[in-house]
């Protein structure tokens, strides 16, 4: 076993492990964090396969953002989880048949015939100044530009339909305009008003 | 045989590794010390007072004293407090901060790891940081270090955007990802920067820096004055130190970052003047001393404030930022650029 090898089995041991406790943690942010771990370990494994653009995406966009936010959400909401399990067994055929559709859509499109070894070979170890980068961009932007463009707009719509149905605004609130605070003047806030310092008659005497 | 005398190779490999780190971390670890000292002596001048003048002369064994006290201290693990994830808060804060220096050159040769994708690999390894500051505060079981860590949170997720499309601008600039190839792309003395045809970025790059690390004026997450000290308020001894060492540490990774990406690393302002790590040391450290300045200088910003200026003023400008530049690039005057 070489030393690849080695680190390739490492790793999916600690991904399935993590996988696994993701659906069997009791605790919904143990089950987020081991989902980070799992993302992490993937990230591993894409590294593995020379893909390092890839990897790193994963890293910074995956474990980086969409987690954090994950996390967010999940710390804040009160999971009770005895309530959640109560439909368990109501829902295991349906579950159940869902997940062998899917494992068995996985097979199809994963099995031997398009992803064995002798139709996709290791990965050729390329040159310390290959840039997994530059070839990515470039096939992005040339082979494949018309699918990448539509992919954006989709996004694009998504965000905007997402602000769109959660904008709302109140009359209540008190909004600040930075800008105006800025620009303020003096005589905005102030008024300097002249009175007359006679004393009022019996007072004022004391004080001198 | 051949079988073993790679092994051989390999295991040579991995401590000569080893020891490049130690040589990376220990002057590192030394320097997030002073880096303290000088925090407390600068900021004391800044407020007319001495600063720390009694451990060593002038103070200077103060660091040393601070961490040998912290390190003999109790760390107490509240009674309510997840025990796992709450050892787990402070290591997931610092292994980012020191991981992220694996690819950070100091010259053109002196660096552990010239790897293509560093500036990605940056981003990638310091966007992890948060996850020490969330999984603290919420293990601790406290409300303070929970509202903490739920502002750090929200804040540093807004700020890695602008900081994220701040590098998009130095990337277009050096078109290449690689530390060393940007650093290279400025040579020609102080006018060829890319502080100059980057100014916005550069300006947004920095603030959105002292953000990310939680510092004054951005720090909320701390916030003494509102939520005691936010998301390590349960933590002591040595589990304290190390997020302490995480700051810092964090702190001299961005001052570094912006050294190498807009004032030309290690590079001579001046080009008859040679090249060389004492010009990386000077830039690094004015960065920092910029760090503790704001910390002097300005008032906490309110929660709001600091969501409006990351979303609604620093992002319009590096987007717009990236435009002019792909477009000058364009034209004749894109060698401005690269």
């Amino acid at each position: 076993m070489t030393y690849m090898t080695a680190i390739f089995y490492f790793f999916a041991a600690i991904l399935v492990f993590a996988g696994l406790r993701v659906i069997t943690a009791r605790n919904p942010v143990h089950a987020a964090l081991y989902l980070v771990l799992a993302f992490f370990t993937a990230a591993g494994l894409w590294m593995l396969l020379e893909a390092e653009f890839l990897a790193i995406t994963l890293v910074l966009v995956y474990v980086g953002a969409v987690m954090v936010l994950f996390l967010f959400v999940v710390m804040m909401l009160d999971i009770n989880l005895d309530k959640l399990r109560e439909g368990f067994w109501d829902y295991l055929p349906l579950a159940g048949f869902v997940s062998v559709l899917l494992v068995i859509e996985m097979a199809l499109i994963l099995g031997s015939r398009h992803f064995g070894l002798e139709v996709m070979g290791t990965p050729a170890p390329h040159p310390a100044d290959y840039s997994n980068t530059k070839e990515l961009g470039r096939l992005l932007y040339t082979d494949y530009v018309y699918a990448f463009e539509l992919a954006a707009v989709i996004l694009l719509v998504a965000i905007v339909a997402a602000i769109a149905l959660t904008l709302r605004r109140r009359k209540d609130s008190k909004y600040i305009d930075p800008a105006e605070q800025v620009k303020v003047k003096r005589n905005d806030r102030l008024r300097i008003v002249k009175m007359p310092t006679t004393p009022k008659p019996g007072a004022g005497e004391e004080g001198a | 045989m051949e079988s073993v005398g790679m092994d051989w190779t390999a295991i040579q490999t991995v401590v000569w590794t080893l020891i490049k780190i130690m040589l990376l971390v220990v002057p590192l670890m030394l320097g997030v010390a002073y880096l303290t000292y000088a925090e407390r002596k600068i900021i004391g001048w800044m407020q007319v007072r001495i600063g720390p003048n009694r451990v060593g002369f002038q103070g200077l064994l103060q660091p040393i004293a601070d961490a040998v006290k912290l390190l003999m201290k109790e760390i107490i693990i509240p009674a309510g407090a997840n025990r796992g994830l709450f050892i787990l808060g402070p290591i997931l804060a610092i292994a980012p901060a020191l991981a992220a220096w694996a690819v950070i050159p100091f010259t053109d040769t002196l660096v552990l790891a010239n790897i293509n994708a560093g500036l990605l690999y940056v981003m990638a390894i310091t966007s992890m940081g948060v996850y020490g500051v969330i999984i603290a505060g919420w293990a601790s079981n406290s409300k303070y270090a929970f509202l903490g860590a739920m502002r750090s949170a929200a804040q540093i997720v807004s700020y890695e955007i602008a900081m994220g499309f701040a590098l998009v601008g130095v990337l277009m600039a050096a078109q290449s990802l690689n530390l060393v190839d940007i650093v290279q792309g400025q040579a020609g003395g102080a006018h060829q920067w890319y502080i100059w045809p980057l100014f916005p970025l550069f300006m947004v790059y920095l603030i959105a820096g002292v953000a990310e690390t939680n510092r004054a004026p951005f720090d909320v997450a701390e916030g003494e004055s509102e939520i005691v000290a936010g998301f390590h308020v349960e933590y002591s001894g040595m589990a304290f130190a190390v997020f302490f060492l995480a700051e810092y540490a964090n702190m001299i990774l961005v001052s570094a970052l912006t050294t190498l990406m807009f004032l030309g690393g290690w590079l001579s302002p001046l080009p008859f003047l040679p090249d060389g790590i004492v010009w990386w040391l000077l830039k690094t450290g004015f960065v920092l001393f910029l760090f503790l300045w704001f910390r002097a200088t300005f008032p906490r910003y309110r929660y709001d404030q600091i969501m409006r200026l990351g979303w609604k003023v620093f992002i319009p400008i590096t987007i717009v930022w990236i435009v002019v530049v792909g477009a000058m690039m364009q034209t004749p005057y894109g060698r401005f650029f690269h």
